[in-house]
């Protein structure tokens, strides 16, 4: 994933703007192996999730049916194809974590922020997901705020966890 | 050449040899469903599972080679069972309305529940999604009754290059079809119908219009004709337990009158017709292009497959130049039906319904196109493919079997031999160059029985060069020249005979192309299953109905030359233009 940071791009570029920068990614993995997840990735980093302007860029560029990619898409909960948040709240739910209360701690977030799985907050700062084991099941449970993972989370902890997004957020808007 | 033993009979065959090959050589038949030789052979069904000595796990038969020493237990209890339960999940989500569906008695996966004795399904659950779509003219997908074997999304991208299905979501939610689930209207699909001609169950049918054509032949005021597709001759009899390749023209010319069709008429009529249009229109384009010098797009591409106008419109639209302007001999006969012989007839054209039997399902689009209006109304009605065909029969309690021969009625009806070879691979070039020879040379086809050996059989790209001497004065600038032509079918095949042209490998002054491997024979509408071996069967038949009919040059035909005479007034005529060509439109790649 770090990798690709180099496209991430948080401040507001148009939609055309991106759709340009896209194809640059796709010309540059054009000719490689296996570059359909990769630039699948890279695309949903630089959009913050997949619009189907880009979806059959992609498509396109690539030479591979739009099918195909949409199966690909579909498969992988990773990727999504509705707009997102600034900031991708997972919650684990694999088995370590989901018994460690894992369940309070997706529904704590759940009442904060308003939202249900899969969706986004109205400002469009948080969106939720759920996810199955980051690998922290010794600290368990694990929480994953964009690239950043939380453990031991407690409900209690969750507004304290939350501010910290928020206060980046405001600063990157001044 | 490894040696193993199979349920105690030994045998030996070559290295990468499949379990399932070798059971079969040695007379033991593996049940299986995902499987399609040479096509599909991924293991992902797991219905031919067996016992290997040794192995911890049951290993897929259809993917595991063979290894020396190897002792194999197809019918070992544990064996048994498992490609119970394996079925038995399959049933437990699979809409079992069997008396309803269209593939009663037809259908793989109720042949599997036969053969393995499965009396219950003892397991009841959440049943996935049910997504009807009926958004093509040509098939209707249902996602209840598909067993995610992948066949159709192994034809659509590997055979067909189209890419129009593939798996979406995940687990339990896996449905297989276009991008999003989204209708098939909606995406790259070109309604081939080879996805519903794989298919095991009735999740991808044709679209029934069986209805419709009673319903017009119970109405009093209307005139109901109805021409029969070159490859429908060689099939039908396979809807009634005839081996493949047995011809049954005669018998389906009297079925088709006694279903009370006012004319039994024949496409291969408008199929000679076409080698009148397209023959002439190749020409023109030469000479345009050697005496008169005008950028001309050469080769001249055929136009009788809906299929692959779909797909070129889709995927080559820089190509439509190319394309020969001839409509398809189903479109031509609709046009001439609905004005010269409807004037014969003392009739209006919206009187007169003509209904197409169609070895296709892209046919069903076909005569959708806003285009195929020449005659002021639709020129052709109703589309039923050879299975529907078979069914309306049965429907109707003719015993098809024991029907004597008839004969196609006048004057659409009568046809040569070069007709009969359009449903082959290669048949229309072959039948273009039996009469574009004569035009040009004024003599014969200098071939063993007018047969150009070179276009024939099932390689995937076939290509044969012709010399022209001895040119008619008309002609003589062509004298010493030699003709390249190419044929490719099924679209895989097309894309890569096409990228060969646009590298400039090779330059072809005429190129055939048939939407399904074999051509109109192996069609996404032929009675089911079509292999190699039907596939061969089938061309031979049409082989030898061409070779038994006194004529076999599509100029010949006297009809045709009446038709010309009384009507058209000669090939590429104003009026032929109006009524017999089309033109094509580029369409999104996604």
């Amino acid at each position: 994933m770090n990798e690709n940071s180099k496209h991430v791009c948080m401040e507001e570029a148009s939609e055309e703007e991106l759709l340009a920068r896209l194809d640059e990614v796709i010309a540059e993995y054009r000719d490689k192996q296996g570059a359909l997840i990769p630039v699948l990735q890279i695309a949903q980093a630089m959009f913050g999730y997949l619009p189907e302007s880009a979806l059959k860029k992609i498509s396109l560029g690539l030479n591979k049916p739009y099918s195909e990619v949409a199966g690909v898409v579909t498969f992988y909960s990773f990727f999504s194809t509705q707009p997102r948040g600034r900031h991708m709240i997972r919650v684990c739910l694999g088995t370590a974590c989901y018994v460690r209360g894992g369940k309070q701690v997706l529904s704590a977030i759940k009442d904060k922020l308003n939202i249900d799985v899969g969706e986004t907050t109205e400002d469009r700062i948080f969106s939720l997901e759920v996810a199955r084991c980051f690998g922290a099941c010794g600290l368990a449970p694990a929480i994953m705020v964009d690239n950043d993972v939380h453990q031991r989370v407690k409900p209690a902890r969750i507004q304290a966890i939350l501010d910290q997004y928020l206060d980046k957020n405001t600063e990157k808007n001044k | 050449m490894p040696k193993l033993t199979i349920d105690g009979i030994p045998v030996e065959v070559p290295d990468g040899t499949t379990i399932l090959q070798a059971a079969k050589q040695v007379g033991i038949k593996i049940p299986t469903l995902c499987y399609l030789e040479e096509v599909q052979e991924i293991g992902a069904c797991r219905v031919c599972v067996v016992e290997v000595e040794g192995a911890r796990t049951l290993i897929a038969s259809c993917v595991a080679p063979v290894t020396e020493g190897m002792k194999v237990h197809t019918k070992s209890k544990r064996a048994r069972e498992a490609r119970k339960t394996v079925v038995e999940l399959l049933l437990s989500d699979h809409d079992g309305d069997c008396q309803i569906c269209v593939r009663n008695e037809d259908c793989e996966l109720q042949e599997l529940a036969r053969t393995l004795g499965i009396k219950e399904v003892r397991y009841e659950g959440e049943k996935s999604k049910r997504i009807i779509d009926d958004s093509t003219p040509a098939v209707v997908r249902d996602t209840s009754k598909c067993v995610l074997c992948r066949r159709c999304v192994t034809v659509c991208n590997e055979v067909q290059g189209v890419g129009g299905l593939f798996p979406q979501n995940r687990g339990f939610e896996t449905v297989i079809g276009p991008a999003f689930c989204s209708d098939l209207d909606d995406v790259v699909c070109v309604q081939c119908g080879q996805c519903g001609a794989v298919c095991p169950v009735g999740a991808i049918v044709e679209r029934d219009q069986i209805a419709d054509v009673f319903s017009a032949l119970d109405d009093p005021t209307k005139t109901v004709v109805v021409q029969t597709a070159p490859a429908i001759r060689a099939a039908l009899g396979e809807c009634f337990g005839l081996p493949p390749g047995t011809l049954v023209t005669g018998k389906m010319v009297t079925a088709l009158r006694r279903l009370g069709f006012h004319a039994v008429f024949d496409t291969n009529f408008a199929a000679d017709l076409c080698i009148m249009e397209e023959g002439t229109e190749l020409l023109t384009r030469l000479k345009k292009k050697l005496v008169d010098g005008e950028d001309i797009a050469l080769p001249m591409f055929t136009s009788c497959s809906p299929g692959w106008i779909k797909f070129l419109e889709h995927f080559y639209p820089d190509i439509i130049p190319n394309i020969s302007t001839c409509k398809s001999p189903q479109q031509m006969f609709g046009a001439i039906a609905k004005t010269y012989y409807a004037k014969k007839i003392g009739k209006k054209p919206e009187d007169i319904v003509v209904v197409s039997i169609m070895p296709c399902t892209a046919k069903k689009y076909e005569n959708q196109r806003p285009e195929m209006n020449s005659s002021g109304v639709q020129d052709v009605d109703y589309v039923l493919t050879t299975r529907e065909l078979g069914r309306m029969i049965k429907q109707a309690g003719i015993d098809f079997v024991n029907l004597p021969d008839g004969q196609q009625d006048s004057p659409l009806g009568l046809s040569t031999g070069a007709a009969d070879i359009f449903a082959n691979t290669g048949g229309v070039m072959e039948a273009a160059i039996r009469t574009v020879y004569e035009i040009v040379t004024g003599c014969e086809l200098p071939f063993d029985g007018l047969h150009v050996a070179p276009v024939e059989g099932l390689e995937g790209i076939k290509e044969a060069s012709l010399k022209l001497e001895k040119c008619v004065p008309d002609w003589s600038f062509l004298e010493g020249a030699t003709v390249n032509v190419a044929v490719a079918h099924g679209l895989g095949n097309a894309r890569a005979l096409i990228e060969r042209v646009r590298s400039g490998e090779k330059a072809y002054h005429f190129v055939e192309i048939m939407t399904c491997p074999g051509g109109c024979i192996g069609g996404g509408g032929q009675p089911r299953f079509t292999d190699n071996s039907v596939r061969l069967a089938r061309i031979q038949a049409i082989y030898k109905e061409d070779e038994g009919k006194q004529l076999r040059k599509s100029h010949v035909n006297p009809d045709i030359k009446k038709l010309y005479e009384e009507f058209l007034e000669h090939p590429n005529s104003e009026i032929s233009h109006h009524l017999l060509h089309t033109h094509y439109h580029a369409r999104t790649k996604v």
